[in-house]
């Protein structure tokens, strides 16, 4: 059994009390809903209780303490993987508490917030957490009472004999922790599930609407000193720099330069902001510098490059293109995009001789460690890592850069140092979506079927652009999948649904221009082809047919697809992260102008752990979807990006969202990933549905930025 | 550096800062009020709301010393044990997803109902269009106001 040892513990009080720039005040959540119950401080629990496993602990009088690994930036882990240890416990939801483990790689095997991955990967472990603890319990309450474990019960937190109540957990969690812990226990029977499956309220809610300091820019330590930092445009580097304006400003102590960046240091905020517009920085070219109409030029030229990459060949594509009644070609293109996050970059970093403290907003706590090792040349072990709460994340936040630069800082300072990036510094710094076009081919067959299909990528900085053995692969009888990459001083980086984000929106566009060349259904094209890949399949099939196809049927039930002769509907499905998604779009006519109303979303992520939490990772992965398909761009010159603020870097607001009906289908499966899956189809079912509605075929986005969108003036309304 | 008194979530605090800086920055590095968040810098998002008197306002480009005498309310004072209706509703509804934006959110809520206690559903989202979530908690924001509204 990995056990929290008590020095850890004290460890982990002090770092989360000096976090909070204050007193660590415990807070039970539970107590808004139960006034009756005596609450404990998390200081007073944290000192009694007894250790089950790395995520599990308990104290004498019953509190429940659960350890959430995992970063936590929005997709609420920090409340389901707590509801999958207490449920296997049969605990008191109302006695858990819930805190975020520091980076522990002998305690924990995956503390990454990537790949929709976390629920998927921990869903076994966090089960046999709990119910090995819940073993061990009725293990020491059976030798108490001189029973059969066999004839004991648990539930809500308490020990029953033959259905009286004998003892509660707290009053066996000495003895039992005494035990040795079985290899194997056994796992609740999914029917028999009281917590995971219920709309259990966010852990942190009462600490995030009391604005208490969670996140990596509320870290704030004694002796700490403030840093920006002055980067450089992308394939450029300093010629020279004049930092007299800066250094005049009140409140700024040092100009650093180092490795390409300058850093402006001082004790407070402001100051640096300010000092940061006065540096006088001189660039010259260190490689390619790029502007968005070179961009243009090279997906031109390696669209119809000879060196493409196959990523897959299936039958006999040139034959089948040369025999075709009919062959159509068109091509998709995005931008590249910034993720940001709400809360922009930041890291603090104390580093002291050959030992470092680093705390902040990271998806990956372990890059950040190795990669601060490797800068310092000092053993991992003398690293720590405190996680506080993500500002959001999508993919930014899996990069180190803006940890390891706190890290350099603090190295040649001696100090604690805290360095944040303005909105702008996040905007322009870097590790992008990668901008990416796409050329579809379909060879179609005198009845309509598509017997060819050709798919090549062009990407900057994107590795494969492709997803060669999603669907339609496998249902196509001679298809090619080429990638070329385009190597750029553009930084990217994945970005929520790395790859699909986009290629789904292509290609589900696509396939409707398929559809509609064939003079087909959409909806039964797709469930045509996935016939084909069942009952005959072509090559590998890298997804579950019966899953994709069960959204597909529920979508087009749930949103009555084409009943209703008022409403035009655009139809997208796909496959990501283990997960699918199938979305439907609805646009109405009003006073002759298209309306977008609805979106209809069917998921099938396997079990859904909280349902308040899935409900919500769909919509929003669908307002996230919707809003950078419509509205967001950014665009190069000279190796700037010319948006730098929210006020023309456009997000999605309030205002520009339809309904989302969200719906999630019961495969039996164990979690596949929420994270991402609800977000690369949406783009394709909005594209789609104002083709149905307007005959505008959308290719480029943003859509806001074409002309054969903006003509149709498509207006969004709730209800 | 110029001194200046303000009236915070009920009582007095004295900074010494430049004339220029935002309210946003006195909070956050000089009184510990780490509530009111920054993103943007130019009032374009609205994470750093508070209320200046009853008025909802972006902190991030409200220089200190236009303030005066005017009192300024943080998320941290919006209530005494984090109840207020518009809190509870935000609790009711569980609208967070990452939760930074959600302070400047419900201080541009809580202003809003205090002048409009039976908003409509246009109403609210006119008003709440100036707020941005990243995450897409939209619908739960527009929910939760109409809940609160109710609450009162």
């Amino acid at each position: 059994m990995a056990n929290l040892t008590k020095t850890n513990r004290r460890d982990f009080l002090k770092i989360a009390g000096t976090t909070a720039g204050g007193l660590f005040i415990g807070f039970n959540w539970a107590s808004c809903d139960s006034p009756k119950v005596q609450v404990l401080t998390d200081e007073e629990v944290l000192s009694q209780v007894h250790d089950f496993n790395a995520y599990l602990s308990i104290s004498p009088t019953g509190d429940v303490v659960i350890y959430s690994p995992n970063p936590e930036l929005g997709q609420n882990i920090i409340t389901s993987f707590p509801m999958v240890v207490a449920e296997e416990l049969d605990a008191d939801w109302s006695k858990v508490r819930v805190f975020q483990a520091a980076l522990d790689n002998d305690k924990y095997e995956r503390q990454v917030t990537g790949g929709s991955g976390a629920m998927p990967h921990s869903w076994e472990r966090l089960r046999k957490a709990g119910a090995t603890a819940r073993h061990l319990l009725v293990a020491a309450a059976a030798a108490k009472l001189e029973v059969p474990a066999s004839e004991l019960t648990t539930e809500n937190g308490e020990i029953f004999h033959k259905g009286t109540k004998k003892f509660s957990y707290g009053e066996m969690v000495e003895d039992a922790s005494k035990l040795t812990a079985p290899d194997e226990v056994i796992l609740k029977d999914p029917k028999d599930f009281k917590i995971i499956g219920t709309p259990v309220k966010n852990v942190k809610g009462k600490e995030i609407y009391t604005g208490q300091p969670l996140f990596g820019l509320d870290v704030y330590r004694e002796g700490m000193v403030n840093a920006m930092i002055s980067r450089p445009p992308f394939g450029m580097k300093i010629k020279s720099v004049d930092d007299s304006a800066a250094l005049a400003v009140a409140g700024v102590s040092d100009v650093i330069v180092f490795k390409n960046n300058v850093a402006v240091i001082g004790e407070s905020t402001w100051p640096l902001m300010k000092a940061k517009s006065k540096l006088r920085i001189e660039y010259e070219p260190d490689g390619t510098v790029e502007s968005s109409f070179d961009h243009d030029r090279i997906f031109k030229e390696l669209l119809d490059s000879k060196d493409a990459k196959v990523m897959r060949k299936d039958g006999d594509v040139e034959t089948a293109f040369k025999n075709a009644a009919q062959v159509i070609t068109s091509e998709y293109q995005c931008p590249f995009l910034s993720h940001s996050p709400m809360e922009p970059m930041n890291f603090f970093a104390h580093v002291k001789g050959d030992r470092a403290e680093l705390i902040g907003p990271t998806q990956t706590p372990d890059r950040a460690r190795m990669e601060t090792a490797k800068l310092l040349d000092i053993p991992t072990e003398n690293i720590t890592v405190e996680l506080t709460r993500l500002g959001g994340g999508f993919g930014r936040r899996l990069a180190a850069d803006f940890v390891v630069e706190a890290v350099e800082l603090s190295k040649i300072l001696d100090k604690p140092v805290k360095v944040t990036w303005s909105r702008e510094d996040d905007i322009t710094g870097g590790a992008y979506r990668p901008a990416v076009r796409y050329r579809f081919q379909a060879a179609l067959d005198d009845q309509g079927n598509m017997i060819g299909y050709k798919l090549r990528g062009v990407g900057i900085n994107a590795g494969n652009s492709t997803r060669e053995n999603n669907f339609p692969s496998g249902s196509v009888e001679n298809l090619l999948i080429e990638n070329v990459e385009h190597k750029s001083t553009i930084t990217t980086n994945a970005w929520r649904a790395p790859i699909t984000n986009f290629l789904a929106y292509a290609e589900q566009s696509f396939l409707d221009e398929v559809a509609l060349a064939g003079k087909k259904d959409p909806v039964k094209l797709r469930l045509d082809l996935l016939d084909r890949a069942k009952n005959d399949p072509v090559g590998e099939i890298h997804y579950d047919i019966d899953r994709m196809r069960g959204v597909i049927q529920t979508a087009a039930d749930k949103s009555n697809w084409g009943k209703n002769k008022d409403v035009m509907q655009g139809f997208s499905v796909y496959f990501s992260h283990r997960s699918y998604v199938a979305q439907v779009a609805n646009i109405e006519m009003e006073n002759g102008q298209p309306v977008l109303k609805k979106i209809t979303a069917v998921t099938d992520c396997g079990t859904v752990v909280h349902p308040t939490g899935a409900n919500q990772q769909v919509r929003g992965g669908v307002v996230d979807g919707m809003g950078h398909a419509m509205f967001t761009n950014m665009t190069f010159e000279n190796g700037l990006p010319k948006q730098r603020n929210f006020d023309t870097y456009r997000l999605i607001r309030m205002k520009e969202v339809p309904e989302v009906d969200v719906h999630f289908v019961d495969s039996g499966f164990s979690p596949t990933g929420l994270g991402e899956p609800a977000l690369p189809p949406t783009g394709g079912a909005i594209a789609n549905a104002i083709f149905a509605a307007t005959g505008r075929r959308i290719r480029t986005q943003p859509f806001i930025e074409q002309k054969e969108f903006s003509d149709i003036k498509l207006q969004i309304k709730r209800t | 550096m110029a001194n200046f008194k303000l009236r915070i979530n009920g009582k007095e605090h004295q900074v010494d800062v430049e004339e220029d800086t935002p309210l946003l920055w006195v909070l956050r590095d000089h009184l510990g009020l780490v509530g009111t968040k920054y993103s943007c810098g130019i009032a374009q998002c609205g994470a750093c709301m508070v209320h200046i008197n009853d008025e909802a306002v972006p902190s991030c480009t409200l220089p200190i010393s236009s303030i005066g005498s005017d009192k300024i309310t943080t998320i941290e004072g919006l209530s005494k044990d984090g109840d207020h209706p518009v809190q509870k509703a935000w609790t009711d509804v569980d609208v967070a997803q990452c939760g930074f934006c959600q302070p400047g959110q419900i201080m541009t809520a809580a202003a809003f109902l205090k002048k409009n206690p039976s908003p409509s559903m246009e109403e609210i989202e006119n008003v709440m269009n100036r707020n941005l979530c990243r995450c897409g908690t939209y619908h739960k924001v527009r929910e939760a106001v109409a809940t609160a509204a109710k609450l009162k």
